[in-house]
């Protein structure tokens, strides 16, 4: 009792000596996409952010805080000279965000390189968590192909005896077929590449109820994934033909699709029905503060905020001490929406993954809703390839 | 290699399906390209428009076929708006300015559409009476509403024929396609032609995206897709000419969906199925450009070019 009152005692008074000596400013550069049609994802991350300052009453790490929101508009080269700007321009001393692989692989070398953080909220390139991984970068999502590879697991679990894969003809739909193939052993009985972008899939799916599959596993992300998801109802495959997929139905495409999603299985690290504190205070309170549901993309970005704000409390404020807030952010000692999770070498997340459905809750709105654990304290399959040590 | 009759006859309907589609599109813009000498890359943002005044009409009235009625004369305004405000000094500029210009146009309606209506996608359905599937041949469904789309893109087809070349109106428009320095000195007042023209036109794009809200997805950008085919449409029909984006139209439909179908198992008897793998969704995706390159090689002014142009 008397230890903490000497030691509240303590920090009261180094608050008093210290303030006005420094006024020291948290500033943090967030890098999403909030123009064009992607731009939703952008706003559910900038959203998270801002709640997340509400809950931490305007403070990150006892100090006041500052945060610069930049446009990436899905441009690699966009993001990195937003990230200079911040670097040089806004001296930030955190750059956080990136929803693409392919920009985060342009802005985290650029940010690590400058010597200041990078929290990545989305994008997990396998090439930062194994080769490239850095002291200055940690993710509060995962590596790309977890999620796949939970899919995957799920499907051999179900012992399907055979699966007709489709993906937009690009890396990372190549990547989300390969992470199901990892735990998938039994038969692919079709592999479709899709053009990225594209509208229509009725003759994609005319071959595909002429193989007549068991099992259907898609990655159609954004515009791609609500009109597959239409299409898929409207050929009358929907409860013919079970639909596995992996970042196509969120709660973003949810409200757009509705009844053409019901019963479509996903994998995911988080959901909003994780029955735990801080996401149960995430989720009313983002409900009640923007009246929407929120989604994983901001549930990251929440996180990526306490990540930062546990640290700096960690070193008492003084962000010269970097040794000191990566040893903090190492611990991940923060109420994470996902709860307690625990970081792997390559500072990628070791967490679970779980399997949801789109079901229609008791008030009849659709939601994901977690059904069973896929993996516990899964991690990735890069972690071998970073040389860090701690 | 077997390929079963049933499913070539249904790719088939799906590739005339999406011919429809682009030749509804198509046909405003080879005609504002052809009489205006307007490259309009603001024409899939017509094409949004529609489909989100269609969604939102049909949310109001609770009615399918009303929303879209309903979206079709107010596409036509927003385009004669257009039209007035900010295409009108553009016609004397070069062709670079105007892609500049008309690409301001997109951004503008991508922003605009998502302040309106948020930058998520939004809902639309296929309407009950049009939901389900009819039997082409026996053991062949296709969906209602596809089929509907065809007939739809066919009934516009037959009264623009008529149109252009039944009515005094059309025949003023195939002037204007033909010779437009001849049909003004002729007395006949362009600026009002150009204003329907383009307000057609824009009825016309927003007609297609207002059949395309329920099967695709509703959001802001949703037209610069489509949009790159149909250039590749008109490019091939010739501009200016109605019946070259009827057969633009169909040729880039069906040979984009036959390839996209048949490419693959195709080239996997000649070549390795690996190997196909690999080559045929890229060559795929490539056929309707190989198709317009093939085209301006043998024909550089398109199959059917609007009569007198050179």
């Amino acid at each position: 009792m008397r230890t903490t009152r000497r030691a509240a005692l303590a920090g009261f008074l180094v608050a008093l000596v210290a303030a006005p000596a420094s006024a020291q400013t948290v500033k943090i550069g967030f890098i999403t996409t909030l123009s064009g049609p992607q731009g939703a994802i952008g706003e559910h991350m900038k959203n998270s952010v801002e709640l997340a300052l509400d809950h931490l009453g305007r403070k990150v790490g006892g100090l006041d805080v500052e945060v610069i929101y930049g446009d990436d508009q899905v441009k690699p080269d966009v993001g990195k000279q937003l990230a200079d700007e911040m670097l040089k321009k806004h001296k930030v001393h955190f750059v956080s965000g990136v929803i693409w692989s392919n920009v985060m692989l342009a802005v985290a070398p650029t940010v690590t390189g400058a010597g200041t953080f990078m929290i990545g909220t989305n994008a997990g390139p396998h090439e930062l968590a194994g080769k490239m991984c850095h002291e200055l970068f940690f993710t509060t999502s995962w590596q790309n192909d977890q999620t796949p590879e939970a899919m995957g697991k799920y499907m051999q679990d179900q012992n399907i005896t055979d699966v007709y894969a489709m993906a937009p003809n690009y890396a990372a739909g190549k990547d989300m077929i390969a992470g199901v193939k990892r735990y998938f052993k039994n038969k692919i009985v079709g592999e479709v590449y899709t053009q990225l972008g594209q509208q229509d899939y009725q003759a994609e799916i005319s071959q595909l109820r002429a193989a007549s599959p068991k099992a259907v596993f898609v990655f159609y992300p954004g515009g791609m994934g609500i009109q597959f998801l239409k299409q898929y109802a409207q050929a009358g495959l929907r409860g013919q033909i079970p639909l596995y997929s992996v970042y196509t139905v969120d709660e973003i495409s949810l409200p757009a699709v509705k009844e053409a999603a019901l019963g479509q299985f996903e994998t995911r690290y988080w959901s909003p029905d994780l029955k735990n504190e801080a996401n149960q205070k995430y989720v009313v309170d983002y409900r009640k503060k923007y009246g929407k549901m929120p989604v994983f993309y901001g549930a990251q970005s929440y996180d990526g905020i306490m990540l930062i704000d546990a640290a700096v409390k960690a070193v008492k404020g003084d962000l010269t001490n970097k040794k000191g807030m990566i040893a903090a952010m190492r611990q991940a000692d923060y109420k994470s929406t996902r709860g307690p999770y625990k970081y792997n070498v390559n500072h990628f997340p070791i967490e679970n993954f779980y399997l949801l459905k789109a079901v229609q809750d008791p008030s009849g709105e659709l939601v994901m809703q977690i059904q069973k654990t896929v993996f516990e304290n899964h991690k990735d399959s890069y972690s071998a390839e970073c040389p860090m040590k701690w | 290699m077997s390929i079963n009759f049933a499913l070539l006859l249904e790719q088939t309907l799906n590739g005339l399906q999406y011919g429809v589609m682009l030749f509804l599109m198509a046909a405003g813009l080879t005609l504002v390209f052809g009489i205006m000498n307007l490259v309009n890359l603001a024409h899939g943002s017509l094409y949004m428009v529609g489909a989100y005044l269609a969604t939102a009409f049909t949310e109001k009235t609770g009615s399918f076929v009303l929303g879209v009625a309903l979206a079709l004369p107010a596409t036509l305004l927003v385009g004669v708006v257009v039209e007035i405000v900010a295409l009108r000094t553009l016609y004397e500029r070069d062709h670079l300015d105007q892609v500049l210009a008309t690409f301001g146009l997109i951004l503008f309606f991508n922003e605009l559409v998502a302040i309106v209506w948020g930058r998520a996608a939004i809902f639309t359905s296929v309407p009950p009476f049009l939901s389900g599937h009819f039997r082409v041949l026996p053991g062949l469904p296709y969906p209602t509403y596809r089929a509907v789309i065809i007939l739809v893109g066919i009934a516009v087809a037959i009264m623009l024929w008529a149109l252009v070349t039944r009515t005094r109106l059309g025949m003023r428009i195939r002037a204007g396609a033909s010779n437009r320095t001849m049909i003004s000195a002729l007395g006949v007042d362009i600026r009002q032609l150009y204003t329907f023209v383009f307000g057609l036109g824009a009825a016309l794009a927003g007609l297609a995206g207002a059949m395309a809200g329920p099967v695709y997805s509703v959001q802001p950008g949703m037209g610069e897709g489509i949009l790159i085919q149909v250039f590749v449409v008109i490019v091939i029909g010739g501009i200016g000419s109605i019946r070259g984006a009827v057969v633009g139209a169909i040729v880039v439909g069906m040979a984009d969906t036959l390839g996209r179908a048949f490419l693959k198992p195709l080239l996997a008897t000649i070549i390795s199925p690996p190997a196909a793998d690999k080559a045929g969704p890229a060559l795929a995706s490539m056929s309707i450009y190989l198709l317009m390159a093939a085209v301006l090689f043998f024909r550089p002014e398109g199959l059917f070019p609007a009569r007198g142009r050179s």
